[in-house]
């Protein structure tokens, strides 16, 4: 770390350090947001009554669109902020990337074409392609990040890798990882926004998708230290490891108030905090990994930084407008919250 | 701020001010010394990217964005239209303009909907396809971008749900907001990228950092209204409402001639549509025609190579003909079976008879966009805009003569007509960015120097998965849009709505729907 930022002083310092923090969150809000719907996607098909199809689509029908935007956002501020590594991420996961975004156009429009077909087979139709390309892009998502934390070859700051980097064991069980998490999101919001049946299914489902979870979270993270030396020296050298210590108490302790609220019949929101818990600390877990590299294991976030003039031009203009955006998508929920069941009137 | 950077700020706007005005633009940015620079990422030498990789990226991307483009065209100028409606029924309380709110927002979602998929796509392709183009226009290129997605995409995605099915959760008065909200959004996103896309067409504002090639912002005022940014950002607007025009008016066309066949009286709601598209035509159409003749000034003074192009002109000459017909040949420097107007092109171009217009021959061989594509693009654009400011003027004299809704000739027209407006506005991207070529960025940055090290092999797999996926995607979103359509606007329309397909057919349902959301306060 000291050794990539030598001779770098003040703004040339700060500014990528302050855009990895926020493109961190980011990227965490998206996983928050998009998450859940995702997740819906993927249990679409696991759930035959048509009226409960309808009431799941209707928990997210108002506000995928503004989930997906963090995606958008996500492109847009690493073409701006860190273009070095925009530029090599993307032709070196080109085909996962390629398959994410047709998978989510599928989904996509999924949403608003299954409601306006006028057969039961061509409604069926898009019904599993909402299904599977909420699991294919999820899956995408998965070996995009495994891929990441594997290494990616650079030479020439350029990609130097070949097109089948992504085929391998570890971004394949990332996929998996991703998509029993996303679906567990998806499951648990579920359990928040329905009632009755549908919420017991999902009830059932959670149960299921956490142990499922739990399991790949620890398999994940035996193995990512495995991969390279300085992931390993992260995780055992002292200090450190005062820092990482607390992360599997906490998972553990999130696991025991899961299982309690999915139990009782009576909580709704816990089980989809705890399980967003876990997200966030296997995501900082991950952070923590990979940190200072934005591209590992050699293009560090300064390497991979845009000239301070256009992170302080982009910063400004974040600074303001995100707390605002945050204000009005909360709001949009607002307007859109309570459970949803069949007898509920559409949105009319 | 330090010093050294004022000073070097300050050198390059005397140098840039001074040269723009000595010498006509374009010899500074297409001849001297900053087009052979950007070596250090330059990937020639890496094999598996070949003249077939960049051929394919490129009709990858060009067949990505001219699918893209066409939604948020028609997004921008429904939207428009929908807080109009959405105004004048809080207005006047005339349930016609409810209806046809409703209507209109049905077919609003999908286009929206299919917009948003599809410039998912564009956020990441400009990495898949273009890394060395994003390595080094990205500083500049990405912030617009960035900011056209805090500004822009968010607001409108952010309003949009309340928009669509928020009407009896929020009361009118929010609900116009938010409608007026989402139809800000969409033009706030049009100028961020129209800024963009000018500033490849005419970079201003910026330094090349020596050793990487990257372009450093230097003056971002100079960088977002960088000259042919107001010129572009007035042309695409009026045809993303000149578009939306024809389309409400195609269908309410198609609507008059059925009643008419039938014998039936037409429906209010289809004659308030055709006689609003109809206004819009009317001074709409007229004014892209003026707006499409500064926009070619512009281009005439800071890009002549691509006005030699669009004309099919290889020798700069005064007292220039305008050809109606022609087809340039590059490899012979010459237009073949010409048709011509003696001394139209001068005057077209440059308001005088004599004055001077550019030729092909003007530059080298390697800077000469293909004028086979841009001259036949840039026609067909012209021949639609010509014939959409006909129909315009022509619905006004019959306007007068009250004739506007029976006129066969002009309901023939104007459902001939429905596509038109998309068809000039894909035709003038082509010709603005085909005529850009060989530049991404021009005359700075070569199109050979900003292709991604991606083997042919994977571009032209995915090439095939996106014409695939579009046509299943977008032969279902228009068929879609189609069948809603086919149908007339009702008494007691419902908007979209998230799970019941049939309602319209339900009277019962939708009238008492329609009353509620008239009536009910915020609120759950």
């Amino acid at each position: 770390m000291d050794l990539a930022t030598t001779g770098l002083t003040g703004a040339a310092y700060w500014l990528p350090i302050v855009w990895a923090v926020l493109a961190a969150a980011a990227i965490f809000i998206y996983i928050v947001l998009d998450g859940f719907d995702l997740g819906l996607g993927m249990l679409f098909l696991a759930e035959p009554d048509k009226k409960h199809r309808n009431i799941m689509i209707q928990t997210v029908a108002p506000v995928w669109d503004g989930n997906e935007t963090w995606m958008i956002f996500g492109g847009a501020a690493l073409y701006g902020v860190f273009p070095n590594a925009y530029a090599t991420i993307l032709p070196a996961l080109y085909l996962p990337v390629l398959i994410m975004l047709f998978a989510l156009i599928l989904r996509g429009v999924g949403f608003e074409f299954r409601s306006r077909m006028h057969t039961e087979q061509t409604r069926n139709l898009w019904d599993i392609g909402f299904c599977l390309g909420s699991f294919v892009a999820t899956f995408m998502q998965g070996i995009i990040l495994g891929t990441l934390i594997s290494g990616i070859k650079i030479e020439n700051n350029a990609f130097a890798g070949s097109s089948f980097d992504w085929l391998a064991p570890f971004p394949l069980f990332c996929g998996l990882a991703v998509a029993c998490g996303y679906a567990l999101l998806g499951a648990t919001w579920l359990i928040w926004r329905t009632e009755s049946d549908l919420q017991a299914t999902m009830r059932r489902w959670a149960g299921f998708l956490s142990l499922a979870m739990l399991g790949m979270i620890a398999a994940v993270s035996v193995w990512t230290p495995a991969l390279h030396a300085t992931y390993m020296q992260n995780w055992t050298t002292w200090p450190r490891i005062l820092y990482v210590a607390p992360v599997p108490v906490a998972v553990i302790t999130l696991a025991l108030v899961m299982f309690q609220a999915l139990r009782g019949k009576t909580s709704r929101r816990i089980p989809f905090f705890c399980a967003l818990g876990w997200f966030f600390l296997a995501f900082s877990g991950l952070g923590i990994n990979i940190w200072p590299y934005i591209v590992p294991p050699s293009m560090t976030i300064w390497q991979a930084s845009a000239p301070p003039a256009s992170q302080t031009f982009l910063l400004v203009g974040a600074a303001v407008l995100l707390p605002l955006i945050l204000s009005y998508t909360a709001f949009a929920y607002h307007v859109f919250r309570g459970t949803v069941n069949e007898h509920s009137e559409s949105y009319h | 701020m330090n010093p050294e950077f004022i000073l070097r700020y300050f050198l390059h706007t005397i140098r840039n001010n001074v040269l723009n005005n000595k010498y006509s633009l374009n010899i500074y940015m297409i001849r001297p010394k900053k087009t052979t620079h950007i070596p250090v990422f330059s990937n020639r030498s890496n094999p598996v990217t070949g003249a077939d990789a960049l051929f394919l990226a490129r009709l990858q991307f060009a067949f990505t964005v001219g699918f893209h483009i066409v939604f948020p065209a028609f997004s921008i100028g429904l939207a428009a239209f929908l807080a109009v409606l959405e105004g004048l029924w809080l207005k006047t309380d005339k349930q016609v303009y409810l209806d046809l709110f409703q209507y209109w927002l049905r077919a609003f979602s999908i286009v929206f909907g299919m917009g948003v998929v599809s410039g998912l796509v564009m956020s990441y392709e400009f990495g898949t396809n273009w890394a060395q183009f994003s390595q080094k226009a990205g500083p500049i290129l990405g912030p617009l971008l960035g900011y056209e997605v805090m500004t822009a995409f968010f607001l409108e995605a952010g309003f949009l749900g309340i928009m669509l099915f928020g009407m009896n959760k929020v009361g009118k008065k929010l609900h116009f907001f938010a409608t007026c909200v989402v139809s800000l959004g969409t033009l706030i996103s049009m100028s961020w990228i129209l800024s963009s896309n000018s500033w490849m067409q005419t970079p201003r504002g910026y330094a090349i950092e020596p050793g990487t090639g990257r372009f450093i912002p230097e003056n971002w005022w100079a960088i977002v209204f960088n000259p042919s940014f107001p010129f572009r950002l007035t042309h695409m607007a009026l045809a993303a409402f000149l578009s939306v025009a024809f389309v409400v008016g195609g269908v309410g066309a198609w609507h008059l001639l059925r009643a008419k066949r039938s014998g039936n009286q037409p429906t209010e709601a289809v004659k308030v549509m055709f006689s609003m598209a109809m206004w819009m035509a009317a001074i709409v159409g007229p004014l892209q025609i003026l707006a499409g003749d500064a926009h070619g000034l512009n281009t005439l003074k800071y890009q002549p190579a691509k006005i030699a192009a669009m004309e099919g002109d290889w020798n700069s000459e005064g007292y220039a003909p305008e050809l109606l017909f022609g087809i340039p040949d590059m490899e012979n420097e010459v237009t073949n079976y010409k048709i011509a107007i003696p001394y139209v092109g001068s005057l077209i171009l440059t308001h005088s008879l004599s004055g001077k217009v550019p030729g092909l021959k003007d530059y080298p061989k390697d800077q000469r966009a293909p004028s086979y594509v841009v001259f036949f693009s840039f026609r067909i654009m012209i021949l639609l805009g010509v014939l959409m400011a006909a129909t315009g003027l022509f619905s006004l004299w019959l306007r007068r003569k009250g004739a506007l809704w029976t006129n066969p000739l002009l309901l023939r027209a104007a459902l001939f007509l429905t596509p038109a407006g998309f068809i000039a506005l894909l035709c003038g991207w082509v010709t603005t960015e085909v005529g850009r070529q060989p530049f991404t960025v021009y005359g700075l940055l070569r199109t050979t120097d900003s292709v991604s090290p991606v083997p042919g092999a994977s571009i032209g797999f995915t090439l095939a998965a996106f014409v695939a996926v579009y046509f299943i995607v977008f032969a279902s979103g228009i068929g879609i849009l189609l069948r809603g359509f086919a149908e007339e606007p009702h008494q007691g329309e419902t908007g979209p709505d998230a799970h019941h397909p049939q309602r319209a057919a339900s009277m019962a349902s939708a009238v008492s729907d329609t009353a509620a959301a008239g009536h009910t306060g915020s609120g759950e």
